[in-house]
């Protein structure tokens, strides 16, 4: 049993010449656990986590329904139902539809649309404060987090998508070549979406009020976003600079290009490209860095 | 202990940088390399929530305390582990044992590197994890998927999960049931399944938190057997357990931990013993 004795008398410094912890965990190229790694070799590692990532996405959509009698069904019944409820409150009873021509399927556009930013803006928020007890018994990239919840709604917005498709067709409108441009306008939502999750997912994890604010923020998004009315229609009256402001909006913005595409059939306008272009690329590098900034102090104190 | 002696004499170090004269105590054997040294560790964690008795969800009294300027009454600090060294060995398993709230938990996180120290440090060699799958799961999915997903969650690749189903479903001896939902499964299956997906991956340092409670007798012995291999394979292994005769069988050290600081360590039987009398 020398070898109990001897830990001890290393750890006391006590009868042989004193060393120092700190000198014996040197002498054998010991390191200290907490370090946050250097951006590229934090991108490698959540690469690495890439299956868990999906699966993770894939595992919460499946268990979110599954408590319910219609199981999956809802995934494509949630938006169907949200679509018929602005529908019926603004096309309907509020009367928007007499200047809009095709009301219906520029409302429900735009409702899916601001949907997928709207939800991985809240779910992204809660991506590491409900974690916690996973972030303190596992080691992984915590990005990893906030991507899966991001992953999760992009495939809650698969179904929308053949829900608004249908739903454009069934109003009217026909096919177009410039449908094929679709996943172009979604992938720089999804890229902007990334960028705000992960930017959300940091505001969360330390202001513990975000989420009770949230609710409230994104709702006024909603309304500045043009979702129910035409931007251009209702900011006549404006000052220039707060009509470039609300157009400036990337939720706008990206509703807007996909009215182009679906309603309209016209190529959007070289504006369009570069503002969806801008957000989802500043989106995505500021949402990053900022979250990396402080990737070992998630789930502490 | 002989055969401890031996196994450990397997285990030597072959690296130049380790034959340093701290080997070379009184009875010249020689020791395993150190993996982990816990050096002076204080952590102290803030815990939210925890309102006092005058105020509890109570919006008035909130109000009134922001208006006053006070910070956050509900936020205390817990001050966990107090000074704790102590210097762990390759081939060591080393028990940790202690009444509730003593800190046990707390340290095997600090040594995991979940937990920043407020004050001292933890050196390791590698990247030491805990045997906790449990907070990926979902009990709402088969066992099948959870299976998958926990596997995912500890990083290993697809090919090593399609390696290894099969073992931990065969492990955790659940049967058919591996196609139900976890939510219907009995806490033994349960606890089965967790330890049987979680000690599927090898580690360098392996930190078991009272994984071994619950199960019948022959998983029990079963998990024993893991432990086992594990510290072989591991070389460094702590547990953290509420029942002694698993910690006297499986650890050859054993660290008593009490208030947040260590009241004894040693011999699994004499600190055992002395834990007992207290």
């Amino acid at each position: 049993m020398s070898q109990p004795e001897s830990a001890l008398a290393e750890a006391q410094g006590g009868g042989r010449a004193p060393e120092s912890l700190a000198a014996l965990a040197e002498r054998h190229g010991l390191r200290r656990a907490i370090a946050r790694p250097s951006m590229p070799a934090y991108l490698r590692q959540l690469w690495d986590r890439r299956h868990f990532i999906l699966t993770y996405a894939t595992s919460r959509n499946v268990s979110k329904y599954s408590e319910s009698m219609l199981g999956q069904l809802w995934q494509v019944l949630t938006p169907l139902l949200n679509a018929a409820v602005y529908w019926l409150m603004f096309g309907v009873i509020l009367g928007q539809s007499k200047s809009i021509e095709n009301y219906p399927a520029f409302l429900i556009t735009g409702v899916m649309v601001f949907t997928f930013t709207q939800r991985t803006v809240i779910s992204g928020a809660k991506s590491i404060s409900s974690n916690l007890s996973l972030i303190r018994a596992l080691h992984f990239p915590r990005g990893a987090l906030p991507l899966a919840y991001t992953i999760q709604e992009l495939q809650q917005l698969g179904y929308s998508m053949a829900v608004l498709v249908l739903l454009v067709l069934v109003t009217g409108e026909p096919v177009s070549w410039l449908w094929l441009l679709i996943p172009v306008t979604l992938l720089m939502q999804l890229v902007f979406n990334i960028g705000m999750g992960m930017f959300m997912a940091r505001l969360g994890a330390f202001m513990r009020d975000m989420n009770q604010l949230l609710p409230f923020i994104t709702r006024t998004w909603l309304y500045a976003s043009g979702v129910f009315y035409e931007i251009d229609d209702r900011t006549k009256d404006l000052p220039d600079f707060l009509r470039w402001a609300l157009e400036f909006n990337p939720a706008a913005a990206y509703i807007e290009f996909m009215r182009d595409l679906l309603i309209y059939q016209r190529f959007p306008e070289r504006w369009a490209w570069v503002t969806c272009l801008f957000w989802a690329v500043f989106a995505l590098i500021v949402g990053f860095w900022y979250f990396w900034r402080a990737e070992e102090r998630y789930g502490r104190g | 202990m002989a055969e401890l002696t031996k196994e450990l004499s397997q285990v030597a170090p072959q690296d130049s940088k380790t034959q340093h004269p701290e080997t070379q105590n009184s009875n010249d054997v020689e020791v395993g390399t150190p993996t982990v040294i816990v050096d002076d560790l204080h952590i102290v964690y803030k815990v939210y929530g925890s309102a006092g008795d005058a105020e509890k969800g109570n919006a008035a009294s909130a109000l009134m305390r922001i208006l006053r300027r006070q910070g956050r009454p509900q936020m205390k600090e817990v001050h966990a582990v107090k000074g704790v060294s102590f210097v762990a060995h390759h081939g060591d398993a080393i028990g940790i044992i202690g009444r509730n709230g003593s800190g046990k938990s707390t340290l095997l996180r600090a040594i995991a590197g979940l937990l920043p120290p407020h004050k001292g440090a933890v050196y390791t060699n590698g990247q030491p994890s805990l045997l906790g799958v449990n907070a990926a799961l979902m009990k709402e999915l088969t066992g099948e998927r959870n299976i998958i997903l926990g596997c995912y969650a500890m990083g290993m690749t697809p090919n090593e999960v399609r390696e290894k189903y099969d073992e931990i479903v065969d492990f955790s001896g659940i049967g058919d049931f591996v196609q139900f939902p976890m939510s219907t499964y009995s806490s033994g299956m349960g606890a089965r399944l967790r330890f049987a997906i979680s000690s599927a991956k090898t580690h360098d340092v392996l930190l078991i938190d009272e994984a071994l409670a619950t199960g019948d007798r022959e998983f029990k012995k079963k998990s024993q057997q893991r432990i086992k291999q594990m510290r072989e394979s591991a070389g460094t292994v702590f547990l953290v357990a509420h029942n002694l005769d698993v910690i006297e069988e499986t650890c050859n050290r054993v660290i008593w931990l009490h208030k947040g600081k260590i009241r004894m360590e040693g011999d699994p039987q004499e600190v055992l013993e002395a834990y007992n009398k207290a």
